[in-house]
C-alpha cells in the first residue's frame, strides 16, 4: 500500500515554527490552500458574529443606548460585507479547493499558483476591510469602518455624503478580494474540464464536481459586473467622475442594476456548494445512491441560467416598468422549479434508506427544512406587489437568513463534520457535535422565525432603534436571545474542531463507508494525492471496489 | 486501500484531456467580457445625457489609422504563433516584432488622441458624463493593450535570448487568444463610441 507508507504524519510539530510557517506562507498545495480559506473563513465568521451580535444588544430593547447609531451603521455594513465576502465566499472556495481535485481523481488544481495567488488577495482584502476601523478615517476624519451598507447604494458613497476614506477601504477591499474570487473560479474550471482521472466522464463526476463547476461559472459572469462598477465607484471617488452623480446627470438607480446583477447570482455561488455538500452528504447517510443525479446536474445547470436573469426583484420598489416588473417575477418564480425538484430529489434519495444519524446528516436534514422555507418566504418576496409592501423590512432580513445560515452554514457545519477526518485525520466528538446542532437549531429557529414578525408589523431594517409600544418589543428580545444560543453551538463547534484536532480517535481512510474517490486516500492524503492515478468506471468508484459482485457501472 | 485498486475491469478506453492553457484563458475571457459588458452598457445608457460640453460629435474625430493597426496586429500574431509551430523561430520573432510595433501605434496614437482631448478640447474625466464614460471604457480598453504589449516584450525578450523554441507554441498560442480578444474587445469600443455614441 505505497499511499499509507508515504502518508504526512498527523502532527508536524518536530520541526521549528518558524518553518513550518514558512511551508503555510509559500504553499501552492491545493489542500492546505483549501485549509487556509476555510482557516481564514472561520476567523471572519467569529469577526461577523461579534458584529451580529452587537447589534441585537442595541436592538433587544426599545431605545437602547448599548452604541451609537453611527458605530449600529458600521457594525451593520461590517456584517453583511464580512459575511458575503470574507466567511461564505471563502467558505464556498476553500472546500472547493480541498475537495475538487481529490474527487475527481487529479494531484492538484489545475494553476497551483495561480492559486495561492487568489487566496493571498481574498486575504488582503479581508485585511483591508478590517483596516478600516484604524485607517478609515482618512484625512477628514469623516467615519471610521464602511457605514454604506453591505450594497452601499449611489448616492451615499459620494465624496460628498461619505468623506473620509471608510468607503475607500470598502470598494478596495470588495475589488482586491474579486480579482482572487474570478482567479479561484478560473482555476476550479479548468481543473474539471481538464484534470478528471481516466474514466470520469463528465456524466461520471461526483454531484460536488458538478455543483462546484457551476458555481465557479457563475463567479466568473457575476463577480466581474461587480469589479467593474467598484472601478466606476473609484472613478467617481478619486478622479471626480460622474456615473453615479445625479448632479451631473449620472444614475443612482445604474448602480443598483450593476450590484445586482452580481448581488442576485452571489446568493446561488453560495447556494449551490451548499447544494452540493447535501448532495454528498445526504447519500452516504441514507445509504443510498443520489436519486435521479442527471436531473441534479441540469436542475443545478438551469439554476445557474436563470438566477443571472432575477436580479432587478431587489429593485421593484425603485420605480421600473410594470413590464420590467412582471418579467422579473415571473423569472424569480420560474427559479422555484429546477429549485423544488432538487428537494424532492434529496427526499427521494432519504425515502426508504437506511439513515444514520450522525451529526452532518442532521445539519443536512435541517438544511432541508430550513431551505423550503426559505424558499417559500422567497417567493412571497418575488411576487412584486407583496415586496411593494415588505421591501427593506425585517421580512426580508428574516428572509434571505433563512436562506443563508439555514441553508448555506447549516450545510456547510455539515461538510465540517464530514470531511473533518478527511482533512485531519482524526474523527470528531459526535457528543459534542450533537450539541453543537441542537443549540445552533434553536438559536436558528428563535432568532429567525420570529424576526418575520417584526417585519410583517412593519419594523425597517438598519434602524438602530425604535419606540416602544409598536408591538414590536417582546420579537425583538425573542430574537436576541436565540442569537447567544447561536454563538454558544459556534464556540462549541471551534471548540470541538480543536480538541478533535489533539485528542480525537484516528480516523483511518474511510470512516463514513462512502463512495467517492477522496476516501480511497489517506486521511489526511498525501501531499500528492493519490500514488497513483485512479481510473473509475462509474459516479461511484470506491462502490465498485467493495462491491465487486454488484457495481454500479452495470446499471449506469 | 490505496488509490491504485479503484479500478474497474480492464479498460482500454482512451483518454485525452483538454490543454490548461486554452480554457483558463477562455475562462479569463468571459470575465473579462463581463467586465467590458457592465463598461459599455454604462456607456451607452449615459449617450447624450451630460448636462453640459463638450459632446462627442463636437471633439472625437474616428480613429481609422488606429483601428486598421491593432486589427492587423492580430493577423500578423497569428503568423507569428504559426511560424513558432513549424518551428521558424526567425519568423516568429520577426511578426511577432510586427505585432508589438503595430500595438505600440496604437497606444501612442490613443496617447495623442488623449492630449488633443484634454489640452485642445478641455475634455477630461471631470467635465461631463461624456468624458468619465469615454475615458474610462477607452482607458479600460487600453489598459488591456499595455498589459497585452508587456507580455508580448517578455515573450520577445526570451526570444532574443534564445530561449523561445517550438514547443512553446501552445504558451504563444495562449498568449494571442488573449490579443485578439483585445482586438474584438477593440471592434465593440469603436462601434459605440465612434460610431452609434457620435
Amino acid at each position: 500500500m505505497p499511499a499509507e507508507s508515504i502518508a504526512l504524519p498527523l502532527t508536524d510539530t518536530a520541526r521549528p515554527f518558524t518553518s513550518r510557517l514558512h511551508q503555510w506562507v509559500t504553499t501552492v498545495d491545493h489542500k492546505r490552500l483549501g485549509l487556509l480559506y476555510i482557516g481564514f473563513a472561520l476567523l471572519f465568521l467569529v469577526l461577523g458574529g461579534v458584529e451580529a451580535t452587537i447589534m441585537r444588544i442595541q436592538l433587544i430593547r426599545p431605545l437602547n443606548n448599548f452604541v451609537s447609531p453611527q458605530v449600529f451603521n458600521r457594525m451593520f455594513t461590517m456584517h453583511g460585507t464580512t459575511m458575503i465576502f470574507f466567511v461564505a465566499m471563502p467558505l464556498v472556495f476553500g472546500f472547493a479547493n480541498y475537495l475538487v481535485p481529490l474527487m475527481i481523481g487529479a494531484r492538484d488544481m489545475a494553476f497551483p499558483r495561480l492559486n495561492a495567488f487568489s487566496f493571498w488577495m481574498t486575504a488582503f482584502g479581508g485585511l483591508l476591510l478590517y483596516f478600516s476601523f484604524v485607517g478609515g478615517d482618512g484625512l477628514y476624519g469623516g467615519g471610521g469602518a464602511p457605514d454604506v451598507g453591505w450594497f452601499a447604494y449611489a448616492p451615499l458613497t459620494a465624496q460628498t455624503f461619505s468623506p473620509g476614506h471608510s468607503t475607500d477601504f470598502w470598494t478596495l477591499s470588495l475589488l482586491v478580494s474579486g480579482i482572487g474570487s474570478i482567479g479561484t473560479a478560473i482555476n476550479i474550471i479548468t481543473t474539471i474540464f481538464c484534470m478528471r482521472c481516466k474514466g470520469m466522464v463528465l456524466g461520471k463526476m461526483p454531484l460536488l464536481a458538478w455543483l462546484n463547476l457551476t458555481m465557479a461559472g457563475l463567479v466568473v459572469l457575476a463577480v466581474s459586473p461587480l469589479t467593474a462598477a467598484q472601478l466606476m465607484l473609484l472613478v467617481d471617488r478619486y478622479m471626480g467622475g460622474h456615473f453615479f452623480d445625479t448632479q451631473a446627470g449620472g444614475s443612482a438607480v445604474m448602480w443598483m442594476h450593476f450590484f445586482w446583477v452580481f448581488g442576485h447570482p452571489e446568493v446561488y455561488v453560495l447556494v449551490i456548494p451548499a447544494f452540493a455538500f447535501a448532495s454528498e452528504i445526504i447519500p452516504v447517510f441514507s445509504r443510498k445512491a443520489i436519486f435521479g443525479y442527471p436531473i441534479m446536474v441540469a436542475a443545478t445547470v438551469c439554476i445557474g441560467f436563470i438566477s443571472m436573469s432575477v436580479w432587478a426583484h431587489h429593485m421593484f420598489t425603485v420605480g421600473m416598468s410594470s413590464n420590467a416588473n412582471t418579467f422579473f417575477v415571473l423569472s424569480t418564480m420560474a427559479i422555484a422549479v429546477p429549485t423544488g425538484i432538487k428537494i424532492f430529489n434529496w427526499l427521494a434519495t432519504i425515502w426508504g434508506g437506511q439513515i444514520t444519524f450522525k451529526t452532518p446528516m442532521l445539519f443536512c436534514i435541517g438544511f432541508l427544512f430550513q431551505f423550503l422555507i426559505a424558499g417559500l418566504t422567497g417567493i412571497m418576496l418575488g411576487a412584486a406587489p407583496f415586496d411593494w409592501q415588505l421591501t427593506a423590512s425585517y421580512f426580508v432580513v428574516a428572509h434571505f437568513h433563512y436562506v443563508i445560515v439555514g441553508a448555506i452554514l447549516f450545510t456547510a457545519f455539515a461538510a465540517f463534520y464530514y470531511w473533518f477526518p478527511k482533512m485531519s485525520g482524526r474523527m470528531y466528538n459526535e457528543t459534542l457535535g450533537k450539541w453543537h446542532f441542537w443549540l445552533f437549531i434553536i438559536g436558528f429557529h428563535l432568532t429567525f422565525d420570529f424576526m418575520h414578525v417584526p417585519g410583517l408589523l412593519g419594523m425597517p431594517r438598519r434602524i438602530y432603534t425604535y419606540e416602544p409600544g409598536r408591538g414590536w418589543d417582546i420579537w425583538n428580545v425573542i430574537v436576541t436571545i436565540g442569537t447567544f444560543f447561536q454563538a454558544a453551538a459556534v464556540l462549541i463547534f471551534l471548540g470541538n474542531l480543536i480538541w478533535s484536532y489533539f485528542r480525537g480517535k484516528v480516523a483511518g481512510s474511510d470512516p463514513w463507508d462512502a463512495w467517492t474517490l477522496e476516501w480511497s486516500t489517506t486521511s489526511p492524503p498525501p501531499e500528492y494525492n493519490f500514488a497513483t492515478i485512479p481510473e473509475v468506471k462509474s459516479r461511484r468508484p470506491l462502490w465498485d471496489l467493495k462491491h465487486p459482485e454488484d457495481p454500479d457501472w452495470q446499471y449506469e | 486501500m490505496s488509490a491504485a485498486s479503484v479500478i474497474g475491469p480492464e479498460s482500454n478506453i482512451r483518454w485525452n484531456s483538454p490543454a490548461r492553457g486554452p480554457v483558463g484563458m477562455y475562462c479569463l475571457i468571459a470575465a473579462e467580457t463581463a467586465i467590458f459588458v457592465i463598461f459599455v452598457v454604462a456607456y451607452v445608457f449615459y449617450i447624450g445625457k451630460s448636462l453640459s460640453g463638450p459632446q462627442p460629435h463636437d471633439v472625437l474625430k474616428v480613429p481609422v489609422f488606429l483601428t486598421v493597426c491593432l486589427l492587423s496586429s492580430s493577423l500578423t500574431i497569428h503568423l507569428a504563433v504559426r511560424f513558432l509551430r513549424e518551428g521558424r523561430v526567425g519568423s516568429f520573432a520577426l511578426w511577432w516584432l510586427l505585432t508589438i510595433i503595430l500595438g505600440a501605434i496604437f497606444l501612442g496614437g490613443t496617447f495623442l488622441e488623449w492630449r488633443h482631448l484634454i489640452y485642445d478640447e478641455g475634455l477630461t474625466i471631470q467635465t461631463n458624463l461624456f468624458g468619465t464614460t469615454y475615458y474610462s471604457l477607452v482607458g479600460l480598453h487600453a489598459f488591456h493593450v499595455t498589459v497585452g504589449l508587456l507580455a508580448l516584450l517578455t515573450v520577445m525578450i526570451f526570444t532574443f535570448r534564445g530561449d523561445v523554441r517550438m514547443q512553446h507554441a501552445g504558451r504563444a498560442e495562449v498568449l494571442s487568444m488573449y490579443w485578439h480578444f483585445v482586438d474584438v474587445v477593440w471592434v465593440v469600443v469603436f462601434t459605440v463610441v465612434y460610431i452609434v455614441g457620435r
